[in-house]
Formats: C-alpha cells, structure tokens, sequence
C-alpha cells in the first residue's frame, strides 16, 4: 500500500476544507449546493464499497438498499415516529449493518458470482417491499417532512451549513477507510481479496472477514443514506432502487476502487456528469439524450483501460516522482522459534489417514508421525497422494477417514485458519501469494495469525515480519510489492510468511519446483538452518538429490499408501521404492 | 374441482413461463461453460431479440416468419459483436471486471433502446393466430404451448448438438480446458464467439416469445435474467440440466406464490426460493460440490 506523506494528508484536507467552505464565501445557487450535497451523501456510500470491493474484493450490488435503510430509518423515525435524528439515523443504520451482517454470515462463504446474484436479488426484494408495503412505507408516494439533526442546540436548517457538517463526516469517513487497510483487520481482508485459500491457510478467519467487510460496507451505505434522507427532506422508492447500486458500483470503479479518495472522485463526477452534458454545445446535446448509454459504455472502458480508476491514474503519475523506499535493515531483532514441547517426541501423528474423491481413494489409510524437531520428507511418484497428504493436513480438506493429531490435540475437523493458530504453517507448490501487497505486508498477514506469541500491535507485527525476512535474506526488499520479485524471492516470502506466525509444524509443498541450482542451494541452506533451530518440518517434494540431503527421515508413497519409511539411505535403496519411481523389470502388469 | 382445475391452470402458466427462464438459463450455462463468467447482459438478449421483432414485424411489416428469423439473425450477428466487445478485451483477467464489464453492458443495451424506441412498451402478436383451447377444463394459451414445444425442442437440439456433433465436441472441450483445446488445434476464439452467438439467439428466441405475453418492454430482460440465473443457482452452477429444472421449477412456484399468496410480490418468491435453496444445498440440485485445489 503506497501511503501519502503528511505533508500531502495536510494538502488534501485543506483542499477539502476549502471546497466544503466554498458556498460561504461566493454567492451559489441552492441548486448547486443540493448537488454538491448529494455527491457528498453518495460518497460516504460508496466509501463502503470502497471496503467491500474494493480492499476484500467482494461485490456487493445492493449498495442503494444500505443506503435506503438508513434513509428510511431517518425518514420514519423523525416524520412517523418523532424520534428526532440522531436517534433516527443510529436505528437505521443498526438495522442496515446487521441486515449487511445476515446476507454476509449466510451467502458470502458462495463468493463470487453467487454473491453478485444474491446481492442482486436483496436489492430487488427490498425495492420491491419499498414499494409494496404501503402501511409502513408509504410506498411510491414516499415521505416528505425530513427533519435535519440538530448540533449544540443548533438546528442546521441553512443547506450550506448541513453540507458543511455532512463533508466533516465525510472527511472523517475517508480518513477512518484511509487508515483501514494497515490495521490488522485490513490486512486481513486484502489478503482475502488477492488469495483466499492462501489467506486462510496463513491463519485469517476467512468468512469472518468478508462478513465483516459486507458488514461494514452497509454501515456506510446506511449513514450515507440517513444524511441523504435529511439533506433533502424528501424519499421515495426509486432513490434506491438497482440502478443506484449500479451507479455506485461505477462511481467507485471510475474513481478507483481501492482508495477512498479514489471513490470520492469517481462519485463527485459520477453526480456532476450530467450537468457538464447540459452545458455541451447545441449540436452535442443528443450525448444527453443518451446519457445512460454513454454510461454503459464507460464502465466497459474503464474496466479495460483504466481497472485501478482515476486515483490509480494519479498513482501512477505520483510514482513517477516517488524516490525509491530504502528499508531500514538495522537493528532487526534475529528470528526466534517455537520449538517449546510439552506432549512427547511426536509433533505429528496420522493414524489410518483417508481421503476419497467420490471413487478415488487419493489417500488410502495412513500412518505416520512426525517427530519433533526433525526434517520429515514425504515423496512417491506423481499422483500417489503426496499432495492431498498434506492437504488434509493443512485443512483445505478434511479426512474421509482416520485424524490428524497435534502435539496431543485432535485436529482433523478443525478449519485452515484454525490450524495456523495452533501452529501449522504451509507454503504452496504453485506459490501463493497477496500479489499487490509488499513482502512486508504478505509476512505480516503471516504474523497476525491468531495466538501468535508477540506482544504489541501493529509495531510488534511488523517487527516480527522483518525479523522473518531478514532470516530469508530478503530483509532490504521488504516493501517491493511481491508480484515484482523474482520467482526464486517470492518462494523466500512464503516461507518468511510462515516464519512470522512461529509455526510449531512447518509444511512445505515441494519447495524446490521452479528453482534454479544456486536457488536449490540456498534453499536446502535456509532448510539446515531452521533445523538447526529446532523447527519441526515436513515437506513433499521430487528433487531426491535435496530430500536426501535435508532430511532425517522420508516416508514413501504409492497408490495412496505408505510403501516404505526410514533414513534416507534405507529408504532410496529400498527396492519397493525403486520399483514404484522406476518400475520392475520383465514383470508384466 | 373448481379448485384443481385452478390449480392446474396455474401450474399450466407457470410452466410456460420457466420454460422462458429455462431458455435463458441455457444461454447462461453455456457462456458460464465456455468463458467462467456470468453474463449479466444475458436478458437484454432477450430485450433485444423482441425489440429486433417489433422493428422487423410492427416497424417494417415484414411477415412474421420472416421477421422471426431475421431476428434471429440478428441476435447471432449481436452475439459476435458482444463477444468482440465486452468480453474478449477482458479474456485474461479474473472474473470481477468481466461481471462488470456486462453489467454496463447491459446498461449501454437497454438505454440505447430506450432512445431508439422510447420508454412505451410495445405488444406484440402471438405466433398462431389460434387463441388456444380448452382441455378438461383447462384453457392453454396457444402462445404458452408454442413456448413449451419451443424450448422443448431447444432443450433437444442443444443435447444432440453438444453430445452428438464434432463442433459441439469441440465447444465442450474449449469449455473444460481452454489450454489443452488450443493444443489440439481447436480455434479457441472462434469456439467462444460460437457460444456468444448461439447464446444470444437462445436469449433472443426467449424474448421474441415471451413478448406475447409480457408485453415489449426495456426492462423485461432484466427480471428475466435474474430469474433465469437464480434458476441456474437452484439447478446446480454450470450444469444444463439443471438450469432447464430449475427454470421450470422458479416458473411454477413463483405462479402458485402468487396465486396462493399474493400478487404484488410475485417477483420475490423467486428470490426467497433462491435464498432457501442457497441456505439449504447450495451446490443446487444437479451441483456437485467444487473446492479450490492447493
């Protein structure tokens, strides 16, 4: 995450605070103040999508119901209910978040197209109760008599003076969603957002924070909705309907999804669009005429020209001028380990491990401990289960039979991110990391696992990520954004990222694959030194030349079954394993 | 017996009306097969495919064989120009731009019309002259029994052309493994732009159909659509027979809904039974359950 300068943060809120000014110091229509006053309601709405799309990177297409619940809740509460604003706004945006929390908790685990259906669909049942339920909604009529919230006894009846006090929230909106994705609970949506399995593996209760994120999204949708209601007094159905959504939908893409700067652009424009096509000469004003469609149009170009928006645009020119960020490599404290034990000499114990897909039995009945603080290899040829081994290990899946034990404790029904809190840690064949993220912010997803033993907030977990890295020797390339690094560093990330969470069992999936010699070198370097730590390793991988030099022990499989285990030596002269990588000779099948 | 006969009647409309959505649930499967993305574009095929009708049929008074296939026509032509439009440029990249991507599309489509044609919705004549008739006390709108026998054939046409055709081979294996297709010699691009076309004529088939009875109208794709998808939901994501149950299935209960329940909340059962389903087998009745592969 590029982040601005003070100096820059100062500039912007003076700009902003002069903007918000403005209608006080020159003569301005009321027009125009209403039209600023919906581009800022609109913004603090899209600032949720912001959180949702986004830093999480889930679609929501039910923004404009949020932002009707809390219009709504205005609406009702101030002109049937006599409740006043304040309270008012908090009951509709209580009842938006948990509405946003309900969808989430039971939806969002589909993901992907499903949600962008769901979503859908809530938005047009809402509309269409807005509609219908003419007792408490009044229905198409709508309902007029808004009343405006009162600050210090002043009512802010003046349009210029509840503008001000609607950017004031606004402002403080961006600058809490600003700040959102160095917090722990940012990190953690953005790594949902660029690897999901990866994020859960490494420890982030993944369904929990997209709920939270969706959760979060309708919040915004509902206080911009409530300032809305109040701004203009009047609502009615079709202020929230699907094209709404959509409209916030494109405001955010247009301006740039991923910052709320970015959103707040693409919302100022989005509101103003039409005015600036009435002010086109005389022989252009059929672009106003067809305004909609122009509009179609620009959210297929900007989904191709422009993915990361305007703000991404401003990026790119500011990075120009960027001076390259030099990391600080002194003073980082060494990488300590957990290698305490209190249940015995096995970390790791499989007993009658299965895993069927429908007929095919991938892991045919397993057995096998790993002991504390050795390097324990599982190797056999392709497609006799080495993979899917350690898959039901890690928890992507779970055993169709047997359990895994550690350190004493049941494991196997437990999910990813649970595992990673009682100190599994993994790396992938196909490396997977947060690509947009640097390799400081990828390790410290790492560190934040749950019960990771560090002290401290966001200091401590960064500390640590750097103590990680500098143990991979990548201490100097901490803020390289990682899809920048060479293939041989990001497999070094991964590794640090599992590091950074003390991972009692450290599980490697084929770590070698893809390097080159002098990689392979240093990796079975890195492997002796974290022996020599103490740490607890079991890996998979086909490079028998660096199994045989890393390890203290190989099991074998074949066929889903354990066909051999010993030292290596034992092992690589066994026959049985000869016959499996090799075959037999004159023995016809 | 009244009530049966009622009864039966409903069940009677609410399965013509899914085989509309079954129709466009169809187009949607085969583009979800092809390219991994859902079409939210998908019905404003069916939009365009009766507005491509009224022009032919009620604008140029062609007769209505004619116009009925120079609409079809149409949507094939539209079919590639989508394709080279609003998917291709996205082809590489993952599937959120791509759902947006025809999300405006479907924005652009449906405001272009209005300008063209205007915020009026249009009729639109039934295919047979013939009113229907009466079985046992049940009358059969000719026009729901030409959407049944219509999509009845689609349904075979598109199994015996999947299952039994090289071309169709062809599109299967572009949509399993786009890299293993190309190495076969398989024209990937081609097999993709053939899936766009026969989807939007799926799509324009449906709509020219459907206007009989839903009247021409610009939003008249859009609830369609998501009905169609929440249909490919409850059928089992990605699978065609499942998309043409569940489509039947969404017809029927949203019509006994509303004739049992109550009117204006028609659209919402579909959406509720979506929910259920969603809440209860979400892999949907045909689905098998897919997980992310380390």
């Amino acid at each position: 995450m590029q982040r601005l300068h003070p100096p820059t943060l100062v500039f912007i809120g003076i700009l902003a605070l002069a903007a918000a000014i403005v209608p006080y110091l020159f003569p301005v229509s009321s027009y125009v103040v209403q039209m600023f006053m919906q581009a800022v309601t609109y913004a603090v709405a899209v600032l949720g999508m912001v959180v949702v799309l986004g830093y999480t990177g889930q679609i929501n297409l039910a923004q404009a119901a949020f932002f009707g619940f809390g219009a709504y809740g205005v609406a009702l509460g101030t002109v049937g209910g006599g409740l006043g604003f304040w309270i008012s706004l908090g009951l509709g945006v209580g009842v938006a978040t948990f509405a946003g929390f309900l969808l989430g908790a039971t939806t969002i685990r589909l993901g992907g197209h499903y949600l962008a259906m769901i979503t859908i669909s809530f938005q047009q049942i809402f509309d269409l109760v807005l509609v219908n339920w003419i007792e408490v909604t009044r229905g198409p009529d709508g309902i007029a008599g808004i009343e405006r919230p009162s600050l210090f006894g002043y009512v802010l009846e003046d349009d210029r003076a509840y503008l001000l006090f609607c950017a004031l929230v606004l402002y403080a909106l961006v600058f809490a969603v600003w700040w959102l994705p160095n917090t722990r609970l940012g990190r953690a949506m953005r790594s949902v957002r660029e690897n999901q399995l990866a994020a859960e593996v490494v420890g982030v209760h993944t369904l929990r924070t997209k709920v939270v994120a969706f959760a979060l999204s309708a919040l915004l949708g509902a206080i911009g909705g409530g300032l809305y209601a109040a701004g203009f007094a009047y609502i009615s159905p079709d202020n929230f309907n699907f094209a709404r959504s959509v409209e916030f939908l494109t405001a955010s893409l247009l301006g740039g999804v991923q910052s709320p700067f970015g959103g707040v652009i693409g919302t100022v424009l989005i509101v103003q669009m039409p005015e600036w096509l009435k002010q086109l000469p005389e022989a252009m004003r059929f672009i106003k005429d067809v305004y909609l469609a122009v509009y179609g149009i620009g959210v297929i170009l900007i989904m191709v020209f422009l993915p990361e928006g305007i703000w991404g645009l401003i990026k790119l020119w500011r990075g120009r001028f960027a001076k390259p960020v030099v990391t600080d490599t002194s003073g980082i404290a060494p990488l300590d380990f957990d290698v305490s034990g209190k249940n015995g000499g096995v970390l790791l114990k499989l007993t009658g491990l299965a895993k069927h897909f429908g007929g095919l039995k991938a892991v045919d009945g397993i057995d096998l401990e790993v002991q504390r603080g050795t390097v324990h290899a599982l190797i056999g040829p392709n497609g006799s289960g080495k993979t899917t081994s350690l898959n039901v290990v890690s928890g992507i899946y779970k055993p169709t039979l047997g359990s895994v034990v550690l350190d004493g404790e049941d494991v196997s029904q437990t999910q990813p991110h649970q595992r990673a809190g009682r100190g599994v840690g993994r790396t992938f064949q196909n490396i997977r990391l947060f690509a947009t993220l640097s390799a400081l912010e990828n390790v410290m997803v790492g560190a934040q696992r749950d019960r990771n033993p560090i002290q401290g907030g966001n200091r401590a977990l960064r500390a640590r990520a750097m103590s990680a890295l500098q143990f991979v020797g990548l201490a100097d390339r901490a803020h390289v954004i990682v899809r920048n690094l060479p293939y041989g560093h990001q497999r070094l990330v991964e590794i640090a990222r599992v590091l950074a969470g003390h991972p009692k069992l450290l599980l490697l999936d084929e770590p070698a694959a893809g390097l080159n010699q002098t990689e392979k070198m240093e990796l079975v370097e890195l492997l002796k030194r974290l022996r020599g730590h103490g740490l607890t390793v079991f890996l998979i991988d086909h490079d028998m030349g660096l199994v045989e030099k890393v390890s203290d022990r190989i099991s074998v499989l074949n066929f889903g079954r354990k066909i051999a285990e010993g030292s290596p030596q034992e092992v690589l002269r066994n026959p049985d394993v000869i016959a499996a990588y090799l075959g037999t000779e004159g023995k016809v099948n | 017996m009244q009530i049966l006969f009622d009864n039966l009647q409903v069940l009677f409309q609410g399965l013509a009306l899914g085989s509309i959505y079954s129709l466009v649930a169809l187009g949607f499967v085969l583009i979800i097969r092809a390219t991994n993305v859902v079409n939210f574009a998908q019905g404003d095929f069916a939009m365009l495919g009766a507005y491509a009708m009224v022009m032919f049929f009620t604008g140029l008074e062609w007769p209505y064989w004619l116009a009925f296939i120079a609409s079809l026509v149409a949507m094939a032509i539209f079919g590639v120009i989508f394709n080279y439009g609003v998917y291709y440029p996205l082809r590489h990249r993952s599937f959120l731009p791509v759902i947006i991507s025809t999300l405006g599309a479907s924005i652009f489509l449906q405001n272009t019309v209005l300008a063209i044609f205007g915020p009026q919705p249009r009729p639109m004549d039934k295919v047979l002259a013939a009113d229907g008739i009466t079985v046992g006390g049940v009358f059969l709108d000719s026009q729901y029994l030409v959407i049944l026998a219509v999509t009845m054939a689609m349904v075979l046409f598109t199994y015996v052309f999947f299952e039994h055709t090289l071309l169709g081979k062809k599109l299967q294996a572009t949509s399993q493994d786009k890299d293993m297709a190309r190495l076969l010699g398989i024209p990937v691009a081609l097999m993709i732009s053939i899936t766009f076309i026969y989807s939007a004529v799926l799509g324009g088939l449906a709509g020219v159909l459907v206007g009989p009875i839903l009247f021409v109208s610009i939003g008249m794709g859009s609830i369609i659509a998501l009905k169609a998808f929440a249909a490919t939901i409850i059928g089992g994501f990605g699978d065609v027979t499942g998309a043409i149950v569940g489509g039947l299935l969404l017809g029927v209960i949203e019509s006994l809904a509303a004739y049992h329940i109550s009117v204006p909340y028609k659209d919402a059962y579909a959406f509720l039974a979506l929910f259920i389903f969603l809440l209860i087998r979400p892999s949907g009745i045909f689905g098998e359950k897919v997980s992310e592969k380390a």
